[in-house]
């Protein structure tokens, strides 16, 4: 039972990570590397600042606000710079890693002792795991609204137009190079205030942290889009945040077939290879469009 | 046919255009490729044109006479090299694209160029309304919007004002151009430039969207560029044709004169170029 709290936990906090790539990578329509780097700088950042007695909450906005300038740095190298994605994202991910390590001032820092976003009367109160799910529920919950909201305004509009067709965006006038680095901007934030509260959770931050989440985060956007099928943009972000419960079910149990957790890695990487092989075996299995989903809304609005 | 002459006497045939203040001028506008090269060539050679208000004006010319380039240069996308751009009387050849579409609304050729595939009819139809506005963070209000859309659509005459909650990538080409056409002149533009849009459909498509076409320009008094590789189209609609040949226009009439223009005179001509 408790392994199953647990899982539904670390599900709901990583989930912000699902949310924050899928702002670029179903929205934008590119993959973006730079989370490597925001993950765990957002993760240093808020252990080095509450290490140093900031208010956690403080912290981790300050982990987000850290995370936006990564994400236009990469957003400015993209568009004025005319770098390719994928080389804009790795390189401000390989600069990300000697930054956290002058953030924390070594590879591995602890909040042992220190205070955190989990540390308090009424989550001490709760049985054990529950904080997370708590605290991953209430972060969910208030960024999937914003999330919603933000995507159904006039801006929204415009910046989901630049992701699906740029050439018309900027024929009715959408400034789209504004567009995709406000997504980068976003989405990198959303990845570093994740980073944060996984530190928190985890009560350390490690500067190798960063490896593989894309996978993981990826993970979890698929995952929800194979469980679920065709849904609306709103419904498309809940499934997000399901896939990446799903995901922690998923290693839960392959861990419980004694792998060890540094076989995780491979793990997630065969997990999400498999779900994006699944569409190639539709006609045995009639899973007809999981993959191709759109970020069309079939409610009106 | 001579050029020079026309134009003369367009001058004394059209005094009421004449009187009228020019929307858009372009002044001895050249743009070069590869310059500096050995092959450096002007694709627009010291191009002039006015364009009056209500103007609808048929573009011919063939491959690479400077069409497109003429279009790219008026919307943005290309910068002139030598001359200038006026808008009422002001220089806009420093501005963006983006820029631009406060005034300029665009067609192009391919259907998909036009639309977001992945959003529906009537978030098409939204986006396109906020033409060259700044876009807040205000709830977009779709729903308050979908009777205007959908007696905007019927107009067309091809099912779209059923299909308003359709993802744009599902409709048939014919609807995705006309769509993409709406788009153009919902927000009624100073300047509507139809670059070969009934190019890609079918005949029959192809001939309902030129009368829709030239319903609204009519309704709506836009002032409209059209390319066109069809000379019947060409000679049926609009107040005035012109031929574009290496980067100029050599052959330019209007009014009356137009009117009385033949398909053969026009192909005699394109075989003396």
């Amino acid at each position: 039972m408790s392994l199953i709290t647990s899982a539904i936990g670390q599900g709901l906090l990583w989930a912000v990570l699902g949310l924050g790539l899928f702002l670029t990578f179903r929205i934008l329509d590119f993959p973006d590397m730079t989370v490597e780097g925001t993950f765990p700088l957002g993760a240093a950042t808020a252990v080095a600042l509450i290490y140093r007695g900031m208010n956690p909450l403080l912290a981790t906005l300050c982990a987000f606000l850290v995370g936006m300038v990564a994400g236009l740095i990469t957003g400015l190298l993209y568009t004025k710079g005319r770098i390719p994605i994928l080389l804009a994202g790795i390189l401000v991910m390989t600069a990300a890693y000697s930054v956290n390590l002058r953030i924390m001032g070594r590879a591995n820092l602890s909040l042992l002792g220190k205070s955190s976003l989990f540390k308090n009367d009424f989550l001490a109160s709760l049985p054990q795991y529950f904080d997370s799910v708590f605290v991953g529920l209430v972060v969910i919950i208030v960024v999937t609204l914003l999330l919603v909201f933000f995507l159904n305004t006039n801006l929204g509009q415009a910046f989901i137009a630049t992701g699906d067709n740029p050439t018309m965006a900027r024929s009715i006038g959408i400034k789209t190079d504004r567009m995709t680095i406000m997504g980068l901007m976003i989405s990198n934030g959303m990845i570093a205030m994740g980073g944060a509260l996984v530190a928190q959770n985890n009560g350390y931050a490690d500067v190798n942290m960063g490896i593989g989440i894309i996978v993981i985060a990826l993970a979890s956007i698929i995952i929800g889009e194979v469980a679920f099928g065709d849904l609306s943009l709103t419904q498309r972000l809940v499934a997000v945040t399901l896939g990446s419960i799903l995901y922690r079910f998923v290693l839960l149990i392959v861990l419980q077939l004694n792998f060890s957790a540094n076989d995780l890695n491979l793990l997630s990487a065969i997990i999400l290879a498999i779900c994006l092989l699944l569409p190639r075996f539709r006609k045995f299995f009639h899973f007809d469009r999981l993959i191709e989903r759109s970020v069309r809304d079939e409610r009106n609005n | 046919m001579n050029a020079t002459t026309n134009a003369t006497a367009n001058e004394t045939v059209n005094a009421d255009t004449a009187t009228k203040t020019p929307l858009l001028e372009l002044k001895d506008v050249s743009t070069v490729v590869n310059a500096h090269t050995a092959n450096e060539t002007k694709i627009l050679n010291g191009l002039n044109l006015t364009v009056y208000p209500s103007d609808f004006i048929t573009v011919l010319g063939s491959n690479g006479a400077g069409k497109s380039t003429l279009f790219n240069v008026i919307g943005g996308n290309l910068n002139a090299d030598e001359g200038d751009v006026l808008l009422h009387g002001k220089s806009i050849k420093r501005e963006s694209e983006e820029q631009r579409t406060r005034f300029l609304a665009r067609v192009f050729q391919d259907p998909k160029l036009g639309t977001a595939p992945r959003m529906t009819v009537a978030e098409n139809l939204l986006l396109a309304s906020k033409r060259g506005q700044r876009r807040g963070l205000v709830p977009r209000g779709l729903r308050k919007h979908l009777d205007e859309y959908k007696a905007m659509a019927s107009t067309m005459n091809n099912n779209l004002e059923n299909r308003l909650n359709t993802a744009t990538g599902s409709l048939s080409g014919g609807q995705r151009q006309a769509l993409s056409f709406l788009m153009a002149v919902e927000s009624k533009p100073e300047l509507l430039l139809l670059d070969e849009h009934t190019a890609a459909l079918d005949p029959k498509t192809s001939q309902q969207l030129m009368t829709a076409t030239n319903d609204r320009i009519a309704a709506d008094h836009l002032t409209c560029l059209m390319i066109t590789h069809r000379l019947e189209d060409a000679l049926k609609y609009g107040n005035r044709l012109i031929v574009l040949n290496a980067g100029k226009i050599t052959f330019d009439v209007r009014g009356e004169e137009k009117k009385q223009l033949t398909r053969e005179q026009l192909f005699n001509f394109f075989e003396d170029l």
